[in-house]
């Protein structure tokens, strides 16, 4: 078994990151455009409200083979959609109970207001959520088979059914 | 909203283009490694890279490519989609393509500036392009949607800058509303004597302004008012603004000033705020003479008749034209405006904060603004400059940067102090022939005529120490400094601390946001900086928008200006909102919410969460419904379906799986 | 006109779905007399080498009902993929993993001490447990090996159709045989139920608020439930707007909440997810605090979530990190 500590040190996370386009984003923009420089294991998905994020993204960024998640919106009372982030609030609260029954530690997941004027807030949480995915290690779900996968998405595709809307 | 035809029946052919950006990318980024990359993702059948995608020759390439027929839908890898997008979409539509089948991938602000190592750079963008990649495959063809545009425009805030954006916008033509707290517009700017660097009179070349407003009949001046309600979008916004009881009939009113001299107060009893409070006025009153409306107010808070009802009224009686009616009540005005202009401005720094400057401990230690009130000669003294005891000062220290470039109070340099202070040090020698010594941390004397001016004080023999002041006190060491305030602060330049001995002291306070700027911004649904200054959209090249479309700033409410700042923003902010209005529509981002109706099982998980009101069940189909035109495509909804019946277009479901699939899979 | 061959096979299941056909009761009739019968061990004397003596692709249709969980299971659906044109499953556990997916909160040595050692019921001194190949004077024993991930039946073989539910409902069934009979015969990989959402047959739907404001949620001992107002306003966690409808509402009409046996829509990905977000939803609360109190009133997330599709989660499984693989 490898030493722990060369777990961390080769281990590179990969965090798969969900910013709403009015607070967040525009922080990250805001980061770049200042050159505040962080680790670049976050890769961001842009949403227009933290409100929109689907548990089901957070699952499957894991399933796909993300090692974290960090979620970001508007701070409580800013929302530009006013109501959104505390949508996300609620499911996130439910999400991480949800993970940490699964097994999966808590930290895995991290929901933060951050401000369009706070780019220096998202150099420090990328630096700082890498550091404790790379301390907690890969995530390495189980690898589900090829076939769940193939089902996964022909289920949304094309997975037909009979309507029997009406008859009802 | 409408899709066109689904898309699905043409063959998926997807062009990627990187950006170099100049350097600005491929200094990090291995930009021909993304390329070779990109050509490798499913459906891409172009792959390009060019040094400036946003440049015309860049540009042309994705036009020629469509039009070849050699890609139908594009990804661009170069800046943020914040900057861009609108570029690029447009560059599609040109050349006949859909201007949705489009995805950009962020790999400058997100990538080549913050990511140190270029291996990993390179890593990282091209995760990002194979998301773009697998999450265009999914776009939908949409038509973006076209809404008119109200002609009106609501100007918030009567300082310099309101009063110029409401003046441009009206001579242009358009109906303007400008809604000022206060009960008179002018601002901070009516306050002062004299303006940097040219010393004209601040009153002379404001009231003619001042009087334009009230005069212009494409002008609605509504004064002591307050915007509590903003609804709507670009537009189409809807207003509601507080008219706060003023017991005084506008209309009747000609600011005879009768009834404040009937007033059973003989004299002043309440600190007078126009006058920073070196005087009082009575509970009825008019801020200063060239008040616009020249309306009097009544103070329901000190007037003894409205307070207690017990009181002989005699302004009542004194009022011949029935003007006024202690029984007002607040009015509720709804109006309809197609753009907004925040010209909020700014206060000045509580001087009391820093508390060893003394300020309200000794007497004859002043604020700037104070000071301005002095040397104003409709001022409290008519602008003679005087001690507490009505001698003229022999001596006035100026102390510069109170509550700016202080870790302590404000990081921020207010930009405007060393200007002012300069002109105050020339007004307070003009008048008094007193020593003036400036105790200045660095003079910032840019703009045009400014350095000249600030040499014209070094000839005037006004004193420069160059030293953050320590400490202002009363403790004397000498027999010189017996009776005087001692300015304690280190010279930097000579090297020695300095105490020097001052009859009167004045403290260039910065400029801070307004006390209630991030409850105006929320109601506005804007953001603001940390220090709570309003963001603008781009601080470059949209400093006067801001993230809500139709939502634009002029002023100090933005940040720290001066006056020739203001205006010129002011003039933009009405530029831009004439922009918007001389177009006639305003296109409106098609992400809004859809239901599939047949699919939907009526569950109304959905109907409430929109504060919008853009969701409402459907008592025929049982199902819900989505209002398009109210919707402002936040996906909170979407996210929330129980059965995935509800969906946000360019943020469909299937987009986001497929952009998550893409960003780990390729990385 | 020859009758088509059809065949029934279990899996790890409870017997339910069996019984579900026998539900048709009289109609059976009808059926038996239009199909062929060739294998359907728990009812008649079938043997696994019957079924290799077939010809490939010889059984027009077979059920498959249960989970996947043993080699066993896994060798005879690949044997009756192989002799059959169609194969459906047949019941959540065929579908999703179903009930017996939950087995994947636990790995397989910790099930296997619970159940045979530390079971209050058990005496077992001899700490007897089952093994794969156990040596008695008779010879070697062999037994299936059990597998570590339980698993839905599609994530082993083909899977044509899929009729949910737990059990299927009579009426779904009856549909699939005159399907079959008929020859009108839907596209592959259709989910054999409407894909709508069971609030849209539900009778108290006109009863549930536009808005539902939950300070607790409740399980159905706690409180005596209203027969008429929505189950989920009155504070029970029931999962009809997240489950496919079909059944009729058969539970919300004997005044049970829906647990969510007949799986997500087909535009859902993850049923547990699209079920966390319902009830998020109705959470009526913006302070962290008060939110974790409320949540702490759902005992058992996972089970409630994904009662009847743990292993076809995104998830999938109970995730420990120094286990060593999974199934094999």
């Amino acid at each position: 078994m490898p030493e722990r500590n060369d777990i961390e040190r080769f281990f590179d996370p990969k965090i798969v990151a969900f910013f709403c386009n009015w607070c967040t984003y525009t922080a990250a923009d805001l980061a770049g455009t200042a050159r505040m420089t962080y680790a670049p294991n976050v890769r961001v998905i842009r949403i227009m409200c933290s409100g929109r994020l689907d548990p089901q993204f957070v699952l499957s960024a894991f399933r796909e083979g993300a090692d974290g998640i960090l979620i970001g919106g508007c701070h409580p009372g800013d929302c530009h959609y006013q109501e959104g982030n505390y949508q996300a609030l609620r499911r996130f609260i439910l999400l991480k109970r949800l993970i940490h029954a699964f097994g999966i530690e808590k930290e895995r997941i991290r929901l933060e207001w951050i401000a369009a004027s706070e780019g220096d807030k998202v150099q420090r949480v990328i630096n700082e959520m890498t550091e404790t995915v790379r301390r907690l290690g890969p995530l390495d779900l189980e690898p589900i088979t090829k076939k769940v996968i193939d089902y996964m998405s022909v289920t949304h595709h094309e997975m037909v059914s009979i309507s029997h809307r009406g008859s009802s | 909203m409408s899709t066109v035809g689904t898309g699905s029946n043409d063959k998926c052919k997807i062009g990627v283009y990187v950006c170099h950006c100049g350097i600005n990318i491929s200094s990090k980024v291995d930009v021909s490694k993304t390329v070779r990359f990109a050509a490798k993702l499913p459906h891409v059948t172009v792959s390009r890279e060019y040094k400036f995608m946003c440049a015309d020759p860049g540009q042309d390439l994705i036009q020629q490519d469509i039009r070849d027929g050699r890609i139908n839908r594009a990804v661009v890898a170069s800046c943020s989609p914040l900057m861009h997008e609108p570029t690029f979409r447009n560059t599609m539509a040109e050349a006949g393509g859909n201007p949705f089948l489009f995805q950009m991938a962020n790999i400058r602000e997100h990538v080549s500036w913050v990511t140190l190592d270029n291996t990993a750079a390179t890593e990282k963008a091209m995760s990002l392009i194979s998301a773009a990649v697998e999450r265009v495959v999914f776009h939908q063809p949409l038509m973006p949607n076209r809404v008119p545009v109200h002609p009106d425009v609501l100007v918030v805030g009567g300082g310099i800058a309101g009063i110029h954006a409401a003046l441009t916008l009206a001579d242009a033509g358009q109906k303007v509303y400008l809604v000022e707290r206060e009960p008179s517009i002018g601002g901070h700017m009516a306050k002062f004597d004299k303006t940097f660097p040219t010393l004209d009179c601040s009153a002379c070349i404001l009231t003619p302004k001042m009087s334009a407003v009230r005069a212009h009949s494409n002008i609605t001046l509504w004064s002591y008012s307050e915007v509590i309600g903003v609804d709507g979008f670009v537009g189409n916004f809807k207003v509601r603004v507080r008219r706060k009881p003023r017991y005084i009939i506008e209309e009747r009113c000609v600011g005879c000033l009768d009834c404040i001299e009937a007033c059973i107060y003989k004299s002043g009893k309440v600190p007078d705020e126009f006058n920073e409070g070196l005087v009082k006025r009575k509970p009825v009153y008019i801020p200063f003479p060239q008040a616009t409306p020249l309306v009097a107010v009544i103070d329901a808070k000190t007037c003894i008749g409205i307070r207690t009802g017990k009181c002989k009224m005699t302004c009542i009686d004194a009022c011949e034209r029935d003007a006024i009616d202690l029984n007002q009540s607040e009015e509720i005005n709804e109006i309809e405006v197609g753009a907004i202009i925040l010209a909020t401005g700014f206060k000045t720094f509580n001087a009391k904060r820093i508390y060893r400057y003394g300020y309200g401990k000794y007497s004859n230690i002043y604020t700037s603004l104070e000071l301005e009130r002095m040397v104003n000669a409709a001022g409290p003294t008519g602008g003679e400059i005087t001690l507490k005891n009505g001698q003229k000062p022999k001596a006035v220290g100026i102390v510069h940067c109170v509550g700016s470039r202080d870790n302590k109070t404000n990081k921020y340099c207010s930009k405007v102090c060393c200007m002012y202070s300069l002109k105050l040090a020339h007004l307070i020698k003009e008048r008094t022939g007193a020593e003036v010594y400036n105790f200045y941390i660095d003079m910032r004397t840019p703009g045009k005529g400014y350095e000249e001016f600030y040499d014209r004080l070094l000839e005037e023999n006004v004193h420069f120490i160059r030293g953050r002041v320590a400490e202002i006190t009363d403790w004397v060491m000498t027999p010189e400094e017996e009776g005087k305030l001692v300015i304690r602060a280190e010279d930097t330049l000579v090297g020695v601390v300095r105490r020097v001995p001052v009859d009167m002291v004045v403290l260039s306070v910065g400029l801070e946001p307004q006390p209630d700027a991030e409850d105006v911004g929320r109601l506005f649904n804007i953001s603001c900086t940390r220090e709570g200054w309003f963001l603008e959209r781009h601080p470059k090249l949209a400093p006067v928008s801001t993230f809500t479309d139709g939502i634009f700033l002029a002023g100090a409410c933005q940040g720290p200006k001066d006056i020739p700042d203001s205006v010129a923003q002011a003039g933009a902010a009405a530029a831009e909102a004439l922009a918007l209005i001389d177009r006639g529509y305003v296109v409106l981002e098609p992400n809004t919410a859809y239901v599939q109706d047949e699919l939907c099982s009526g569950c109304k998980t959905c109907i409430d969460l929109c504060p919008y009101g853009a969701i409402s069940f459907d008592d025929e189909k049982d199902t819900a419904k989505v209002n398009g035109a109210l919707c402002k495509g936040c996906g909170t909804c979407v996210a929330s379906c129980p059965s995935g019946s509800l969906q946000q277009y360019l943020f469909t479901d299937d987009q986001i799986f497929s952009e998550i699939k893409g960003v780990i899979l390729y990385a | 006109m020859k009758k088509p061959k059809v065949g029934f096979y279990w899996c790890a299941s409870c017997g339910g779905c069996e019984e579900a056909v026998l539900d048709l009761a009289e109609d059976i009739l009808g059926v038996v007399a239009a199909i062929e019968l060739v294998f359907w061990p728990v009812a008649l004397d079938f043997k696994r080498s019957d079924v290799e003596a077939m010809d490939d692709g010889e059984i027009a249709v077979c059920f498959v009902n249960g989970a996947i969980r043993t080699s066993e299971q896994n060798e005879m659906v690949k044997l009756l993929r192989k002799k059959s044109q169609l194969i459906a499953a047949f019941g959540s556990c065929a579908q999703l993993g179903g009930i017996p997916g939950l087995a994947n909160m636990f790995n397989r040595e910790e099930m296997i001490k619970e159940v045979y050692l530390r079971s209050p019921s058990v005496n077992n001194d001899a700490e007897i447990t089952p093994k794969e190949d156990i040596q008695v004077n008779e010879g070697n024993l062999i037994l299936p090996a059990l597998w570590d991930t339980v698993k839905a039946l599609d994530h082993v073989i083909d899977v044509d159709y899929f009729l949910p539910g737990c059990p299927p409902p009579v009426n779904l069934i009856e549909d699939v045989f005159n399907m079959i009979v008929e020859g009108e015969l839907p596209p592959k990989r259709t989910v054999l139920a409407p894909d709508v959402a069971l609030c849209d047959e539900c009778e108290r739907r006109e009863k549930k608020p536009d808005k539902l404001t939950l300070k607790e949620f409740k399980s159905p001992f706690e409180i005596n439930i209203d027969p008429q107002e929505c189950l989920l306003a009155q504070g029970l966690l029931c999962l009809g707007p997240v489950t496919r409808k079909g059944c009729g509402g058969a539970c919300i009409k004997a005044n049970m909440p829906c647990t969510g046996c007949m799986g997500p829509t087909g535009r859902v990905r993850d049923f547990g997810a699209k079920a966390l977000t319902a009830i998020a939803t109705s959470i009526d609360s913006k302070d962290e605090k008060e939110i974790n109190a409320i949540v702490d009133s759902i005992l058992d997330p996972v089970g409630t979530l994904y009662r009847y599709s743990l292993p076809a989660s995104f998830l999938h499984r109970h995730y420990e990190k120094m286990l060593i693989g999974g199934s094999k």
